[in-house]
Order: C-alpha cells, then sequence, then structure tokens
C-alpha cells in the first residue's frame, strides 16, 4: 500500500506551468528519490505536499487525509517532516531551541502550565532526552548550544535534519540535503539518512543532484522535467532511460550554449 | 578564555533560569532592597516606585505581543483603559472585592484582545499597527464620548478598597500590592518564555513558514499572545485606576501606546529584563526631566510653554538613539557590563 499518494497534479503560477499532470506514488518505508534538472519542479512538488503550495487541482493522499485541503501546520501534525533546499532554521535560536521546536506538537502544556512551571515543567526534561537523542545521532553534541547563524552551512543543514527528526515523522521530506556540502559531508548526510531509513523505518523523499548519492541509497526514482514526471523506477533502470538522458543532455548542451 | 564556575549534571539543572548563584544572591538583595523601600522612601517616591511597578506589568504584556511574538501594537493602552474602566464600573456598581476586580480587569481585557486578535490574524506590520492603532482611537473616543458610563473627561473617582487587611489608599501599601503583582507578573513572563509556548512565539516572530512547517499554528499562537498581552495590561490599567484614585481617558492616550512601544525598544525587544528595565527608565525619565525643567520653566515663565514640547524632543531622541546605537536596548548594555564583570576576581 502507498504511503503517500499524488494523484494528477497541476501547478501554475501565472503563465508559468511548474507541476503538469504529476502522478507519484511513495511505498512505506523506502527511500525514494526525485531528480530532475534545475527549475524542473522538484521543490514545488514538495511543497504541494507540505502545503506551502496549493495545487490547481489534484490530490495528494497521505494516512487517509487528503493534504491539498489542509494547512501546513494540520500536515505537520500528521508526521510530515521537512528539512529546505536553503536551510530554514530559527537563525537566532540555538541548536537546542531549534530541536525542541520540531517537538512543539508532542507536548501537552499550553500558554497557562508554560507560565506557571516554565522550564520546571516535567514535559521539558522529557522531550529535552528525545533532543540529546538527536544530537547524539546526528553528531552535533559541540554546538549544542550555538546559535545556528554562527554553524557552518553543513552543520546548519544537519541541524535542519534533526529538527524534522524530532517531530518523530512518518514520512521525510528532504530538499538537496547535500548541497553545497564537501564529499566528506555528503557521505555523512548519506549515512545518516540510510541509518534514519534503518533505525527507524521512515518513508524518505529525497531531491537529490548527486547522482552518486541517488545510487547509492534510494530503491525508487522519479524525474522530473519541466513540471513533466519522464521516467520512474528503480534507480539503474532510470540511468539508462534514454528520456532521462535526453534531459540532462539537454540541460548540459545548454549550458554550453550560454558559456560558448 | 571561558571561565567555569559552575557544571550541570541534569538536563533540569542546565534548563535552569539562573545558572550561577551570584545571579540568584544579587537577585534577592534587589528585592529585599524593593521590600524595605517603604521604611526610608517618602510618599513621592513610593507612588514613582508603583508608577514603575505597574509600567513593567503593563510593558511585559507587551513584550510577548511584540518582543516574542513580533506583532506590533499602538493599542496597548486602550487595553488598559478597558481593565482600569472595568474596575472604576464594577467598583461602582457591585462593590466587589479588590482581588475579584483585579482578575476581572485582566478578563476583560484579554476578552477585547481576543476580539481584535481574530480579525488581525489575516494582517501583518502595517496593516496590523493600523488596526491596533484604530481600536486605541475607538476605546479612546468611546471613553469620551459615552458620558452616561465613562463620565468623559472627568473620569470616574475610584473609592478606598481594602484587600485583606491592607489599606490601598496607604502609598507603602499600595508599593507592596504592585510589588508582588510585579514580581509574579516577571516570574510568569520569564516561564512563559522557556516554555513549549514562548519558543512557539518566538518561533512566529522569526520565521513564520518555518514555524507553520514544524506545527505550530499561527493562528492559534497568535491569539493566545493577544490574550496573554491584554490580560496583563488590565491588571497594569486596573492598578491605575487603584493609584490614581480616580480615572480618566487622559491616563490611556495613544501617547501612552507609543511610551510603551518605547518601552521595549529602549529596554531590549523579547527580554524580561529588558521589559523592566525598559519600563523603569521610561517612568524615571519624566521625573528627571521635571527636576530640571521644574525650576527652569519657574525662573524663565517664558519659556514653560515650550518646555512639553522639549519633553517630547527628548523622548524621541532616546528612541532614535537607542534604535540607531543600541538595538538590544538597555537589555544589551547590561549583558556587556555582565560579561565585562563575570571573570572577576580574575583578570586575563
Ligand atoms: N513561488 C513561485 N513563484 C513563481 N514561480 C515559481 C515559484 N516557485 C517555483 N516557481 C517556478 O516553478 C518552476 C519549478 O521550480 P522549482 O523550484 O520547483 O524547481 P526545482 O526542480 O526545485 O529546481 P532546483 O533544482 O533549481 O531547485 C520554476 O520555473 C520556478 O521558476
Ligand atoms: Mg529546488
Amino acid at each position: 500500500m502507498p504511503h503517500l499518494e499524488i494523484r494528477e497534479l497541476f501547478l501554475s503560477f501565472g503563465g508559468i506551468k511548474a507541476l503538469i499532470d504529476v502522478s507519484l506514488s511513495v511505498e512505506k518505508g523506502i527511500i525514494h528519490a526525485i531528480i530532475g534538472p534545475n527549475g524542473a519542479g522538484k521543490t514545488a512538488l514538495l511543497n504541494c505536499i507540505n502545503g506551502v503550495y496549493r495545487p490547481d487541482t489534484g490530490r495528494i493522499e497521505f494516512g487517509g487525509h487528503d493534504l491539498t485541503r489542509m494547512k501546513p501546520d494540520e500536515i505537520a501534525r500528521l508526521g510530515v517532516g521537512r528539512t529546505f533546499q536553503n536551510v530554514e532554521l530559527f537563525r537566532n535560536m540555538t541548536v537546542l531551541q531549534n530541536l525542541l521546536l520540531g517537538r512543539h506538537n508532542h507536548f501537552r502544556s499550553g500558554l497557562f502550565r508554560g507560565g506557571v512551571h516554565g522550564y520546571r515543567n516535567p514535559e521539558e526534561v522529557d522531550h529535552r532526552k528525545k533532543v540529546e537523542e538527536v544530537i547524539d545521532f546526528l553528531e552535533v553534541e559541540r554546538w549544542r548550544k550555538a546559535y545556528v547563524k554562527n554553524l557552518p552551512y553543513g552543520v546548519q543543514k544537519r541541524v535542519e535534519l534533526g529538527r524534522a527528526l524530532c517531530m518523530d515523522p512518518e514520512i521525510l521530506l528532504l530538499d538537496e540535503p547535500t548541497s553545497g556540502m564537501n564529499v566528506e559531508e555528503t557521505e555523512d548526510i548519506a549515512r545518516f539518512i540510510l541509518d534514519i531509513h534503518e533505525e527507524i523505518g521512515t518513508s524518505i523523499v529525497l531531491i537529490e543532484h548527486d547522482m552518486g548519492v541517488v545510487m547509492d541509497i534510494s530503491h525508487m526514482v522519479t524525474v522530473l522535467d519541466f513540471g513533466n514526471k519522464i521516467s520512474e523506477g528503480p534507480p539503474h533502470v532510470v540511468q539508462n532511460d534514454p528520456k532521462v538522458i535526453q534531459a540532462y543532455l539537454g540541460e548540459e548542451q545548454e549550458r554550453e550554449r550560454k558559456t560558448a | 578564555m571561558a571561565v567555569t564556575r559552575y557544571c550541570t549534571r541534569t538536563y533540569l539543572q542546565d534548563q535552569r533560569i539562573f545558572p550561577s548563584h551570584s545571579a540568584k544572591i544579587s537577585l534577592t538583595l534587589f528585592v529585599i532592597f524593593l521590600v524595605l523601600l517603604p521604611a526610608f522612601a517618602g510618599q513621592y517616591l513610593l507612588l514613582v516606585a508603583s508608577l514603575c511597578g505597574i509600567a513593567t506589568i503593563s510593558v511585559l504584556g507587551l513584550n510577548i505581543l511584540t518582543g516574542y511574538t513580533g506583532q506590533l501594537s499602538l493599542g496597548h493602552a486602550a487595553f488598559m483603559a478597558i481593565g482600569g474602566y472595568t474596575v472604576a464600573l464594577t467598583g461602582e456598581h457591585f462593590h466587589l472585592p479588590f482581588e475579584l476586580n483585579l482578575i476581572l480587569a485582566g478578563v476583560v481585557a484579554s476578552i477585547a484582545g481576543l476580539v481584535v486578535a481574530i480579525p488581525s490574524l489575516r494582517l501583518k506590520g502595517l496593516y496590523l499597527i493600523i488596526t491596533t492603532m484604530a481600536f486605541q482611537f475607538i476605546v479612546e473616543y468611546v471613553l469620551l464620548h459615552w458620558e452616561s458610563l465613562t463620565e468623559g473627561e472627568r473620569g470616574i473617582p475610584i473609592h478606598a478598597y481594602s484587600l485583606f487587611q491592607l489599606n490601598l489608599d496607604d502609598r507603602s501599601q499600595q508599593f507592596y500590592v504592585v510589588l508582588v503583582l510585579a514580581i509574579a507578573a516577571t516570574i510568569l513572563t520569564k516561564n512563559l518564555a522557556m516554555s513549549r509556548t514562548g519558543r512557539a512565539f518566538v518561533a512566529v516572530r522569526d520565521h513564520d513558514i518555518a514555524a507553520e512547517i514544524i506545527g505550530v499554528n499561527l493562528a492559534k499562537h497568535k491569539i493566545m499572545s493577544f490574550i496573554a498581552s491584554s490580560f496583563m495590561a488590565g491588571i497594569g490599567g486596573c492598578l491605575y485606576a487603584y493609584v490614581y484614585q480616580r480615572i480618566t481617558p487622559e491616563i490611556f492616550t495613544f501617547m501612552v501606546s507609543i511610551e510603551y512601544v518605547a518601552m521595549i525598544i529602549v529596554g531590549g525587544m523579547g527580554t524580561v529584563v529588558g521589559g523592566i528595565l525598559g519600563a523603569c527608565f521610561m517612568t524615571l525619565l519624566p521625573q528627571f526631566l521635571g527636576l530640571i525643567f521644574g525650576p527652569l520653566s519657574s525662573a524663565y515663565p517664558f519659556m514653560s510653554s515650550r518646555l512639553g514640547a522639549i519633553n517630547i524632543m527628548i523622548y524621541g531622541m532616546i528612541i532614535i538613539f537607542f534604535l540607531l546605537f543600541e538595538p538590544e536596548g538597555l537589555f544589551g548594555i547590561w549583558i556587556r557590563i555582565k560579561n565585562y564583570w563575570k571573570p572577576w576576581p580574575f583578570k586575563y
């Protein structure tokens, strides 16, 4: 049974068609990669799942709900975790505060108990323990109390992944988690993603430009080009699909024309 | 090099408000000083101290809304007015005891807060500011013109009330009531800031899309922030009514709303200590200016009409100074002084 099912999704911005009749199903507990040239609509697709963008038509089903009718925070509460292409953390907060915010919906206490108990609220300690597990897992111990804005980019990306993990998500949507990283950092992130998959069994939708990572860790690959789904299948099949090669070649020729 | 003076063994210890003992000790000394204040301070000084305390309560409320949640309001004085008039009217007609009046003032003001919050949910930035300002003007207008209820400009006298054994006519006993409530407000705000809801407020302020993505309900948190903020404003307004012993629309004008915003700018946005420093600074400033300009205007009577304008100018200049040179306000200065003395008595 698919965990997340997207059916006939259309999305446009004025005249620009960002997604054209995209259907996609993500099976439970697998790593599903979405690839495609720049501007293909990959980020737009994740934004539709999150409720940040409203698609023109189409359905997105997750756990018996139609996500196209829900607000981002309601979708988050269903267990959809997300990281962004350009790190969207709370920059003026510490790593700890960011991760605790990831636990937001697992707290019971509200305004009143918050005011009366503050940090003495036993819940704070419970969730701090969970946060510390994530800190251990992602190996960011030494930045625990550092302000996010002062951290190197690679660490910020890891913290953002941590914030999503703190939500105890059923499904994780990761938008280019390795962009702007060196080889070593990229390997670390790939390892973390595999560990999350193996230890927690979370379904993962992964947008990734690094083909090596995609081939190594994903079970399923969907290729988008100009808003259309042009290919889908296991990595080695997609890799040899002439349409995919054509799309990427087209991009390369474009680039050569521009530089020439 | 950092000085490690303490270590923590449990998460609870690690999350404490005061990681070191020295902070706790100096705070305790400060509270003891305040408790002893009536022993040596005169009536006038006690009144000023009470005004500082009331401003603290009220400004901490505004700080929750504007400092923590990032919703700039120019109608804070209107919520205070609603608290104050609630007390005046219930006192006049129902003769409720002080404790009940106090809570009632907060509750009625926070209902008003809810009413303003709901249409404001879709508004951001400038539009929200205009809405709160409109609310301020509506309240002012009603207070002035619904004479059968509010007695217009003349206002309503507040009769002597007593709280348990305390007689609120007495300046020093008034001061104690204000002191206790100001301490309670401080603790509540600090707790709130360090709790789940407080963190979510700051998340809404700093990055609303990211907040939504991790499951923070924006509308709910903006409403909660409005309610908490106007509750504290209502309490503040109620205390003004008791201390002034007469309530008039003049106590709660638009200018007062601006002054409250100035307090959190001068003190430091989104910090409890900053709110307190700002409240005291802006309450004491006119007193100091009065000390300087009082004798001046009696010596040169022809200038006296201009001195009021000079007062406002000085206000404006101070705000501009902080915005330009010390955006973190008095709180920023306070932290720098603290860090300077931290390694004491060791020198590096
Ligand atoms: N908020 C928006 N307003 C207008 N156009 C948008 C918006 N978001 C995306 N688009 C357009 O939709 C198309 C798809 O963009 P999207 O960001 O999804 O691409 P992408 O596949 O993530 O590319 P990249 O690899 O560069 O991240 C692009 O043509 C883009 O210009
Ligand atoms: Mg993208």
